[in-house]
This record gives structure tokens, sequence and C-alpha cells, in this order.
């Protein structure tokens, strides 16, 4: 019984680690589709987050410090793509695309000029803490390979990660500033009679997209591990944007789609270490497959915002 | 308009192939082209060209690589090289098989070589293939984990499940029990060289299990394994280069496999010379092409590393033969 409950700690805690750098993301996915902007350069922009949280990390010391420069990295793209987009008024798929390449190309140059050619930081002195830690360990309150310890010995940002749900979902349905977002991506055209600045609501959404994205990808580089190298980031920014449109683009929505993926692949490490007789390929599916088959057979259909990927230009309906 | 255009692009090819091209002098010319991780991968890419850097060195050398961005970018490059006129063209990494056959096909006077692949039969003649007996040096570091385990069970953690990691997980689990017939062998596949949130999370179920030390031969997955020992202050072994400088007090010791030894030995024996085309030449630790990582001592007591050396003494002179597959491990086991 007890090694019952010690595997789904396991599996709990697992689903906690994958799910957190993902559930950022998604949050900059629903603010910034939210405000009618397609963003499909969140990989890349949690490629450069990765990068700039491991490496500002290692130079100061301090992982705050860190998580804090990568969000603002990740905000760099985000107007990139706002001014390529907003102002200009460019394909924003395109745009994204775009700057998948330039988030990830520009960190490993930055990289190989500041770590002596290498695509990878070293390794972080400073990670970012445990909270909890103190309540865990030999002669505490619980021990560290128990339930409690596997379910809630967790790195600060898997808690910072629930905040920012519980926020994001206050800002966008309980504020004027929200209501003006989601009235800017359903119909620009009425919301700009109304006096709401289109442009500015959108630049700052996408900002902000890139803001969670940064930190998104420093929440893997300088929490799940210790440094960034160039195979950290590999797809996390797409399953995110999965995520944030199977959420039904609601910050909740998307935090309950973050924390079943990574559950599934919790799941899927618990059966591979039980030695199941599947074949470990079919079984390294599993996350996939079942996150699909649950969101399509009780999800339902989702509807996006009904101006999103449109180009907005300003007196179009005068 | 046309005349400058073709004026520039000349130029331009004169300055690349420049750029690229050997200088004229004594010693071989030997030039490389790196796979998609560059040459300051810190891993293979850029042990080849230590290796190389090396032979400029000691041999006189003339060296040059080309870097890949992107997997389509082998063949154009091992192409610039060869018009560059090395004397000798790597290909580094088994990703690499393709592009570098084609090439040599087309190129039948130039010699090529080849990390970690090889076409068996139908190697050309202009090509020689270099390929480790990885087995060797994890059986080695299976023997030290077999001997420092205290609660008698250590893991493996592997990337993909190719015959090339089945030889560190044979070599290795025959290495433990080597040591230790009791100790058992906890193993997983992560099926990714990239996911390393999944390398940790394996791991840390793995010393969840009561395991106190992993070994793992899975890229970038390796460093979420390292990264769970390092948390729970258990040990890690490192693959393909000495890792512990990622975690100085828990990476206990790594299985390396000297890429940059295969280069130049190999440079070394052009310059006599002598090239083994048409075949695989095996680099084992009889020619020093693998081997444990050199900071071993830091947390492995002497007399442990004297028994290591004495395993490696009777590998070279073949009274142990490692197994490489299932099927190898089975009757080792039976002995």
């Amino acid at each position: 019984m007890e090694l019952i409950i010690q595997d789904i700690g396991f599996i709990i805690g697992t689903t906690l680690m994958y799910a957190t750098p993902l559930i950022f993301t998604a949050l900059g996915g629903v603010i910034t589709e939210r405000s009618g902007v397609v963003n499909i350069g969140l990989e890349g922009m949690m490629f450069f987050g990765a990068f700039v949280g491991a490496a500002v990390a290692y130079f100061s010391g301090s992982p705050w410090l860190g998580l804090l420069c990568a969000a603002f990295g990740g905000t760099f793209w985000g107007l990139i793509h706002a001014i390529a987009c907003v102002s200009f008024r460019a394909e924003q798929i395109v745009s994204g695309i775009a700057i998948n390449f330039l988030g990830a190309g520009s960190a490993l140059f930055i990289s190989r000029l500041v770590f002596d050619g290498a695509t990878q930081t070293l390794t972080v002195v400073n990670k970012i803490p445990q909270p909890l830690a103190f309540l865990f360990g030999e002669g505490k309150m619980f021990s560290s390979s128990g339930f409690m310890g596997l379910v809630f010995n967790q790195f600060a940002t898997v808690y910072l990660a629930f905040f920012m749900v519980a926020l994001v979902w206050f800002v966008l349905y309980k504020t004027r500033l929200g209501m003006r977002v989601r009235a800017v991506g359903e119909n620009p055209e009425a919301a700009n009679t109304l006096g709401i600045d289109v442009i500015k609501i959108r630049y700052g959404a996408v900002m902000m997209s890139g803001f969670f994205a940064g930190m998104g990808g420093a929440a893997m580089s300088i929490a799940v591990v210790s440094r960034f190298s160039n195979t950290l980031i590999s797809g996390h920014g797409f399953i995110a944007l999965a995520a944030m449109i199977f959420g039904k683009w609601k910050p909740q929505g998307a935090l309950l789609a973050c924390l079943l993926f990574g559950a599934a692949k919790g799941f899927e490490i618990y059966l591979g270490a039980k030695g199941v007789p599947v074949a470990g390929d079919v079984l390294a599916m599993l996350p996939y497959v079942l996150t699909l088959v649950i969101l399509v057979s009780f999800v339902g259909k989702t509807t996006a915002p009904a101006a999103i990927g449109k180009i907005y230009e300003k007196g179009d309906h005068i | 308009m046309r005349k400058t255009i073709a004026l520039c692009a000349a130029g331009l090819l004169t300055v690349m192939v420049g750029f690229a091209g050997p200088a004229v002098g004594e010693g071989v010319s030997v030039g490389m082209v790196t796979d998609v991780g560059g040459v300051n991968d810190q891993s293979f890419n850029q042990s080849a060209w230590e290796g190389l850097q090396r032979a400029e060195k000691e041999l006189g050398a003339k060296i040059g690589y080309k870097e890949s961005k992107q997997d389509a970018d082998y063949a154009p490059n091992l192409e610039t090289l060869t018009d560059a006129g090395y004397d000798l063209i790597w290909g580094i990494g088994f990703l690499m098989g393709d592009a570098v056959k084609s090439t040599a096909q087309v190129n039948p006077d130039q010699k090529y070589a080849i990390v970690d692949f090889c076409y068996g039969e139908e190697t050309l003649p202009n090509i020689a293939c270099a390929v480790f007996q990885e087995e060797q040096p994890s059986f080695l570091v299976g023997y030290i984990a077999g001997k420092m385990t205290k609660s008698n069970k250590v893991g493996f953690v592997g990337g993909i499940k190719f015959p090339v990691i089945e030889k560190f997980e044979y070599g290795y689990m025959a290495g433990v029990k080597m040591a230790n017939p009791d100790v058992e062998v906890l193993r997983q596949y992560a099926e990714s060289f990239t996911d390393a949130a999944k390398g940790k999370a394996i791991t840390t179920n793995m010393l969840q299990q009561g395991a106190d030390i992993v070994f793992h031969a899975a890229g970038g997955v390796g460093d979420g394994v390292i990264e769970a020992a390092k948390e729970r202050k258990q040990w890690a072994i490192g693959v393909d280069k000495d890792q512990n400088y990622l975690a100085p007090d828990n990476v206990l010791t790594s299985a390396m496999k000297r890429v940059d030894n295969a280069l130049f030995s190999m440079a070394a024996d052009l310059q006599e010379g002598k090239f083994e085309g048409g075949k695989a030449v095996v680099y084992n630790l009889s020619n020093e092409g693998v081997g444990i990582a050199p900071t071993t001592g830091k947390h492995v007591p002497p007399e442990i590393l004297a028994e290591v050396d004495s395993l490696i003494a009777k590998i070279k002179a073949g009274e142990i033969v490692v197994p490489a597959t299932e099927a190898d491990y089975n009757s080792f086991m039976k002995k």
C-alpha cells in the first residue's frame, strides 16, 4: 500500500515537473491569442528564455535575476513579433516561424560568444530554490522520498506557475483591461469605435506572451535542470501552443491540458519502469495519444477568438 | 550588371575556397565536417576537432573544418572540402553515413573517413570507418558501480534502443555483475536523446527504488540524469567525455569515447603512408580509443582503481571479452 502511494506521489511529482514550463508558455499563448494575434513563435521565445535564464543565473549567481531576464528576453521577441504583425500587418504565422528561427539562432549565437564557442552554458551554481525544502529530509517533518516529499517538494517555479494562472484568469475576466483584451480579440473594429486603442492592447498582449514564454524556458533551464543546452527546448513551445488550444483559449483550460500531458508523461515513465511488456517507442506515444483522446472525447468543440489571425487596419470600418 | 554579379560570385568562391583550403607545406592535410552540433558541442565534434588540433601540433598537419547547420549541409560540405584538396576528409557521426558514401562514390581518388558508422561488405575502398568498442569503458564503469554501490542496486538510462546504445547497456551490466553478482541493474530507455525532464524523472524513480548509482548513454537526456543524482545526492556516471564538470560532487566517473585519439592516429598513419580504407578500424582500450575519465580518482578509492587497471590489462590481453549485445551478455553470464 505504502509503495502504491509512493508511486502515485512519483507520478504527481513528475506531472508537475513536466507541466510547469508548459503552463507558463501556454499562458503566454492565451494572452496573445485572446487579443487576436497568433503567436507560433512561442518555441523560439522559450528557447531564448532558457538560454538567457541560465546564462544570467550563471554569471550573476542569482536564479531570480535569471528568471526575470529570461522573461524580458522573451518580451523582446514579443516586441519584434508585435512590430511585424501589429504595426506592419505581416502574416502572423510567417512572423512566428521567423521568430522560432531567430530566437533559437540568436540564443546559440550569443552562447558561442559568451561561453567560449559552446552552444551550451555551464552549470549554474544556484538554481531556483525549493521553498518547502525545510519540511523534507532526514529528521524533518516528512521524508523526501515519501508521498509528501515527491508531491510538494517542488521548485518555486511550480508554485509560481499556478499563481500566474490565477493572476491571468483574474486580469482577463475580472478587470477592465482584460475585457478590453478580449474585446480586441473578438471584434477590433467595434472595440476601436468604443475608444479602445487596439494597437496598444495588441502590443501589450504579444509582449506579455513573450514574457511568459521566456519564463517557461527558464523554468526548464534553471529549475528542471541547471544549465542550458541546444537540445533542452525541443518542441515544448509547440506542445504549449497545442495545450492552449485544447484548453479553449482559457488560462484554466490551458493549465488542465498541460497537467494532463504531464500526467500522461509521468504515467508512461512509471509503466516503463515497471517493465510492462510494451515496446518503448509505443509507450512513448502514450502521452500524445492519451492527451488527444481525452481532450477530443471530453472537451468538445473549441472556439477561437473571432478576430484571431486577422490583420487589423485602423480605419478599415469607416 | 550580370558581369558584376559573376565577378562577385567568383570572388566570393575564391575567398571561400581560400578560407577552407589547406596551406601548402609538409605534413598531411585533414579536414572534417561536423554534424549539426557544431565544433564546440562539448561532445563528439569537439573531441574530433581536438584530435585534429593535436595532429596539427605534433605532426605539422594542416587541418580545417566545416560546420553543418542542418542535415542537408553534409553532402555540400563534404564536396567543399573535397574541392579544397584535403588528403583525408572526415564525416563526424553516423548521421553522415549516406553523405560520405555518395561523395566518396563520385570522388574515388579522394580518401574519406567516418566516425561511428560502417557499411559492412559495401564499404568503398576510399572510406575508412572508425568504430568504437563502447562496451569496454561501459564495462569498467559498471565494475566501479558494482563495487561502490551501497544499496546493491544501480541504474542504466539509455537514449533510444539502437545497437550502439545496447553496447553501453550490456557492457555496463556485465561490469556490474563482474564486480558483484548480487547487484540488481534497473534499466530504462527514454526513447529520446533530448528530453532532459524525462531523464530526470526516470532517474528520480530509480533512486526512489533504492538505486544509488545511475549510468546514462542518452545524450541530452543525460543532463536530467545527472541533475536528479545531484538533487538526491547520489552518483551519476557520465558518457562519451569526462562529464564530471557538470556536477563535480555527483559524477563518479565517465565512460569515454576518445574520438580525438581516433582522428589523431588516423592522421599519423596517413603521414606514414598508411590508409586502411574499405573496412572498419576498431578503437578500443588497446589503442586508447576508449577509456574511463581521468577524474575517476577523485571519488573512487585507489584499491578499486587498481582492480580496474587489472581488468583493463585482461581486456587488452583478450582474457575478458566484454559483451556488446544481449546474446553475448547471456553467454557471458553463463561462464
